[in-house]
């Protein structure tokens, strides 16, 4: 709600200033966006009169006039506006003046005429973007004045962010309301006045749908000027609201909609047959709306209908067949009170928004109608004429709200601020708020005003006095509690202990977007559906992610093209996969990935550079499953996926389960997503490695251990993990550790194998091992990897 | 030869030695099977029993003593060749050491790990919830019903008409009343979504909202808690105020601005005294218990903390800006 701080002081006007009435405002919840002068600053404008005007000799479209700016002689002014005419009040800009933009008018020469000023357009004064020639003033504006003065320019515009349940300050009423009540003083509102009907003429009102409209005010007033000009003190508090002025009729409807928060519509009333209806729309009927759109109702959506057709939607949007126009000489005016329900939503539907929609969705004084329409009508007889006839007004009691009775508890208010405020100072915080109070044991009976139609609850009116008291007179406490431990499982690894560990390792953590690009999730996950958002910020996010690698990926292209080559990511977050059995038909699943890319360490003088390879990411992804204490349940198995290079990649199983995937980015998508070289990436769910084992100590075996070593010569199909997978499950006896320390392909080896250099240490817990013990475990190895793998001993 | 006269030639024999091998020559010469020491001895039986002790003692005496300039040498000898091996081993301590990249939290983690340690010394647990979430969790319960306007100002992002991705993490608080009766102490961190991208605004942004619900809790507890929070947050003795606000799912319900060094009040977060509707809606009795709820951008938290002025930067993971947070 933007508005005039000149109009608000016509109605109440405290000893603060325009800060301080800001501040003020803010404090009480009414929280001030914006203090803005009206007009941009300029000077030396006054109100002048054109006495003569005539064509300039040497110039097509200039015109030499004589302006009379209160002073003995006439000024010359040359001017450029075709509008420009003799007998013309006009602001003018005098020698001395300054124009926004620090434009300094001086006396000048065009085209060989002297020119001692300048007459303004709007634009030209900052006060619009109207370009439309130089301001036309009324007959009666008095020459010699100074614009600013006669505009009452030397004002604010406040910009009050109001909360949706304050609607009832959605107009300066409302607003002086709460200024009055914070500053104790009183608060003056225009007298309006019932306007006596000069004709008969009316048209019957019928509520077809009670409990959405409960109350309609009609009106006809016959032979209306429309096209009369608004005065300009009313187009002016319309411009400070941020309102053009349109013509009389809805200029003044607007009007009303700020003064007193209550929005109206005007008819052409010569355009209506038959009675008036408020009815809910059938299925599918269609009106056309003053800015020329054809919208399809349902029958939840509440029109004013005649006998006829569809005229409006209700509260919300006016119908074109029905609208004021330029050759209206009859209007039917309509004041009526929309019940929230039937308005909220609706024009959000049909993607409407309007000052009216605005102020019905949140609620309206039920009892502000007829108030609303006198005002409308006298000032539409003062500016544009005709006669009004009688207001027809069609209620439904039993429809219309009635004045809540709400119940405050002292105990409760004490209990819910933590402070007792006295009992005489919660009343009289009540009263001033307009509400009607009677107090008894337990507290205040306190009947509503109907426009606090906001306040239901015992906890509205806790939240009033607080508000009135000021949240600043509350003190601050230290919380109470129980002592409670939180529980903190140790066998259960949280993201934050994985991530420490890449980070160690040199990762970054990034954050990375939950909706990605669906081309480049489309190449690395072909067969995987996503969640797609329908109404997306771009089409470059509008794909939910199923994996972590698409933002991962963009990442480490993002800083490829900024210089950073050597690159390691990690992130934890969600990923979504479609499933209809799923919550919201989507299972969200925990994910710790990670990207490598670049040389595999800082360049060192000692040191030659390696890039990062397939061993260094695995590396990491053993890292973090070592975390689990349980490093051997888990294995990597060469598998394709289609985002990973079919010769780089391995699933990661924990058991039987597959829990993740590692290689490198498939090699014919890196240009594709931007990626300069090799990058390796990984993947595991969190909830399937974050169970640990809680260590079950073992003495340590005071005898030595003993180390064998073996070179074996296997086919080099066959994985290694594989090797060293069957060396385990054997069960060798007193085998403690076993390592795989050297991979030999080359001169000495036959074409299609490959050595594998092998460490078995062999301890026992209680002796030392026997040579015949260690031979014959050693044995056992050898005849296993000699018979499962076909394996020879190199020699 | 004087016994003495033995001793001063092997002193000065000992001395030119400047190899072990020299010094052990030496050794051979005097102390050796038939070395000039021990043949003194051999001679010992020549002497009269009477002379014998005192001259034997002699002799072993000018033994002991040769052997211990011996061994003093030796020891001089083995310092200076380790002096020689350690002067060729010398390095040049000051060339760059071998480095590892060390990575670092993301800045938006950092934050929410120091909020989750305020609360969670107070025993404030973490729960985390889903980001997809249907209109119950996100709205309805938390006292927006269908065609609030509330609901309008949430810029959801929406699936269907009930499903949307979460913008707050309230439905957190709610799945978890759900679950569990008071007295509750939660805070809920995580990604939360707006449709809306500008200088100041993008579409996915943290939060981190707290619940707690007790039998009385009070908006005074609400103040003393978050006054607490926002100075050991930023660590400077700032001013707090809190200015009347509404949120449909608290009330009374606050704004809360601090004012720091430049004198500029800045709104930093939203609480207010849990709706007797929420808490009903969730099968908790509003008049048995009372609560406070709070919520926080995080990301606005963490420029003002580390002085970061494009919110944008968060997401983009550009590593030169990370790493300033390692």
């Amino acid at each position: 709600m933007k508005f005039s701080e000149q109009w608000l002081r016509t109605w109440v006007n405290p000893t603060l200033d325009s800060v301080a009435l800001s501040e003020q405002l803010s404090m009480a919840g009414l929280e001030v966006d914006g203090i803005e002068p009206v007009a941009e600053v300029f000077s030396g404008v006054v109100v002048g009169e054109v006495v003569k005007c005539w064509q300039h000799p040497d110039a097509d479209k200039l015109q030499v006039t004589e302006v009379n700016l209160g002073t003995d002689e006439p000024t010359t002014i040359v001017c450029g506006a075709p509008n420009c005419r003799q007998g013309l009040k006009v602001a003018v800009a005098t020698v001395g003046a300054v124009l926004p933009g620090d434009f300094k008018i001086k006396k000048a020469k065009l085209r060989g005429q002297p020119s001692h000023g300048m007459l303004c357009s709007n634009s030209e004064l900052g006060l619009s973007d109207d370009h439309d020639g130089i301001i036309e003033l009324p007959a009666d504006a008095p020459v010699g004045m100074d614009y600013r003065e006669y505009l009452d320019l030397n004002d604010v515009v406040l910009d009050v962010d109001l909360t949706p349940n304050r609607a009832d300050c959605l107009g300066i009423r409302g607003i002086a309301r709460e200024v009055g009540v914070l500053n104790r003083i009183e608060v003056t509102a225009p007298v309006i006045d019932a306007v006596a009907p000069t004709t008969d003429e009316q048209r019957a009102v019928v509520l077809d749908a009670p409990a959405a409209c409960p109350r309609y005010l009609g009106r006809v007033v016959r032979n209306v000027n429309v096209q009369a000009d608004s005065p300009l003190w009313l187009q002016e508090r319309l411009r400070r609201s941020g309102i053009r002025s349109i013509d009389p009729v809805v200029d003044i409807t607007n009007y009303v909609l700020l003064e007193l928060g209550h929005p109206m519509h005007a008819f052409d009333n010569d355009k209506l047959q038959g009675a008036v209806h408020v009815r809910m729309a059938h299925a599918d009927e269609k009106l056309t709306l003053l800015d020329g759109t054809e919208v399809v109702l349902q029958n939840d959506v509440l029109v004013i209908a005649d006998e006829q057709k569809p005229l409006a939607m209700a509260g919300i949007f006016g119908g074109e067949g029905s609208g004021v126009t330029e050759a209206t000489t009859n209007v039917f005016l309509e004041s009526a009170f929309f019940s929230p329900d039937a308005i909220a939503g609706r024009a959000r539907r049909f993607g409407l928004h309007t000052d009216a929609s605005h102020r019905y969705e949140r609620g309206v004084d039920p009892e502000l109608q007829r108030t609303a329409m006198e005002r409308a009508t006298a000032l539409l007889l003062e500016i544009c004429g005709g006669e009004a006839g009688p207001i027809v007004e069609a209620k439904d009691d039993a429809a219309l709200p009635q004045a809540a009775q709400v119940t405050l508890r002292s105990e409760r208010l004490a209990r819910v601020l933590g402070i007792s405020i006295a009992a005489d100072e919660v009343t009289e915080i009540l009263q001033r708020l307009g509400f009607a109070v009677t107090t008894n044991a337990e507290g205040w009976q306190v009947s509503v005003p109907t426009f606090r139609f906001d306040i239901s609850i015992e906890e509205d009116l806790i939240e009033e006095v607080a508000r009135i008291y000021g949240y600043h007179r509350i003190q601050a406490a230290a919380p109470a509690a129980q002592l409670r431990m939180i529980p903190r499982q140790e066998a259960q690894l949280t993201a934050t202990s994985f991530k420490r560990t890449l980070l160690d390792r040199g990762y970054q953590e990034a954050i990375t977007y939950s909706f990605v690009d669906p081309k480049h999730q489309a190449l690395l996950f072909d067969d995987t559906a996503a969640l797609t958002l329908p109404f997306p910020i771009s089409v470059e996010m509008s794909s939910m992610r199923v994996s972590l690698w698409p933002g991962l990926i963009g990442a480490v292209a993002h800083n490829q093209k900024r210089q950073q080559q050597s690159l390691a990511f990690c992130e934890t977050g969600l990923r979504f996969l479609p499933d209809e059995n799923a919550e919201n038909g989507v299972v969200q699943q925990p994910m710790i990935a990670g990207v490598r890319a670049g040389k595999a360490a800082p360049e060192h003088w000692s040191d030659g550079e390696r890039a990062v390879d397939f061993y260094d990411i695995k590396g990491d992804v053993e890292a973090i499953l070592a975390l689990t204490g349980a490093a051997h349940q888990f294995r990597f198995v060469a598998d394709q996926h289609p985002a990973l290079h079919p010769g780089q990649s391995a699933a990661i199983f924990r058991g039987e389960k597959r829990v993740g995937y590692v290689g490198a980015v498939h090699p014919q998508f890196e240009k594709k997503l931007g990626l300069n070289g090799r990058t390796f990436v990984f993947e595991l769910e969190l909830a399937a490695i974050s169970a640990r084992a809680v260590p079950q100590a073992q003495p340590v075996s005071k005898y030595p251990s003993i180390r064998r070593d073996l070179a074996i010569v296997v086919k080099d199909t066959i994985a290694a993990g594989e090797i060293l997978a069957a060396i385990e499950n054997i069960g060798v006896n007193n085998l403690v550790s076993l390592n795989l320390f050297d991979v030999y392909q080359g001169a000495g080896v036959t074409e299609g194998h490959r050595s594998l250099a092998l460490s078995l240490i062999l301890q026992n817990p209680e002796r030392t091992l026997e040579d015949s013990e260690i031979n014959t475990a050693v044995a056992a190895v050898v005849d296993m990897l000699t018979s499962e793998f076909g394996a020879t001993l190199r020699e | 030869m004087a016994l003495s006269d033995i001793v001063a030639a092997a002193q000065a024999a000992v001395a030119e030695a400047t190899t072990p091998q020299q010094l052990d020559a030496v050794r051979v010469e005097y102390m050796g099977k038939k070395g000039q020491l021990t043949e003194q001895l051999k001679s010992l039986g020549k002497l009269s029993p009477e002379e014998r002790p005192a001259a034997g003692q002699a002799i072993n005496e000018a033994k002991q003593r040769v052997q211990e300039l011996i061994n003093a040498r030796n020891n001089e000898l083995k310092q200076a060749e380790l002096a020689e091996k350690l002067a060729a081993e010398r390095i040049d301590v000051s060339l760059p050491g071998r480095k590892a990249h060390v990575g670092g939290f993301h800045p938006v983690t950092k934050t929410i790990a120091r909020i989750e340690a305020f609360f969670g010394d107070l025993g404030f647990r973490t729960v985390e919830g889903p980001e997809v979430e249907d209109d119950f969790h996100n709205f309805d319960a938390l006292n927006i019903p269908a065609n609030h306007p509330a609901r309008a100002d949430h810029d959801t992002f929406y699936f269907t008409p009930t499903t949307m991705l979460r913008t707050q993490t309230s439905g957190v608080q709610i799945r978890t009343m759900e679950q569990e009766q008071p007295p509750l102490r939660i805070i809920s961190p995580g990604r939360v979504y707006r449709n809306d991208y500008d200088q100041t605004h993008t579409p996915m942004f943290h939060q981190v909202e707290g619940l707690m619900v007790d039998t009385d809790v009070s908006f005074t507890q609400l103040k003393g808690i978050l006054e607490d929070f926002l100075v050991n947050f930023f660590e400077e003795e700032l001013e707090v105020r809190f200015r009347p606000s509404y949120f449909p799912f608290t009330e009374p319900s606050a704004e809360v601005d601090v004012r720091r060094k430049d004198g500029k009040w800045l709104e930093v977060l939203g609480c207010g005294m849990v709706h007797p509707s929420v808490l009903q809606a969730v099968g908790i009795d509003s008049e048995k218990y009372t609560g406070f709820a709070f919520g926080m951008g995080v990301e606005r938290l963490t420029m003002l903390r580390y002085g970061v002025n494009d919110l944008r930067a968060f997401f983009e993971n550009d590593v030169r800006f990370l790493k300033q947070f390692n």
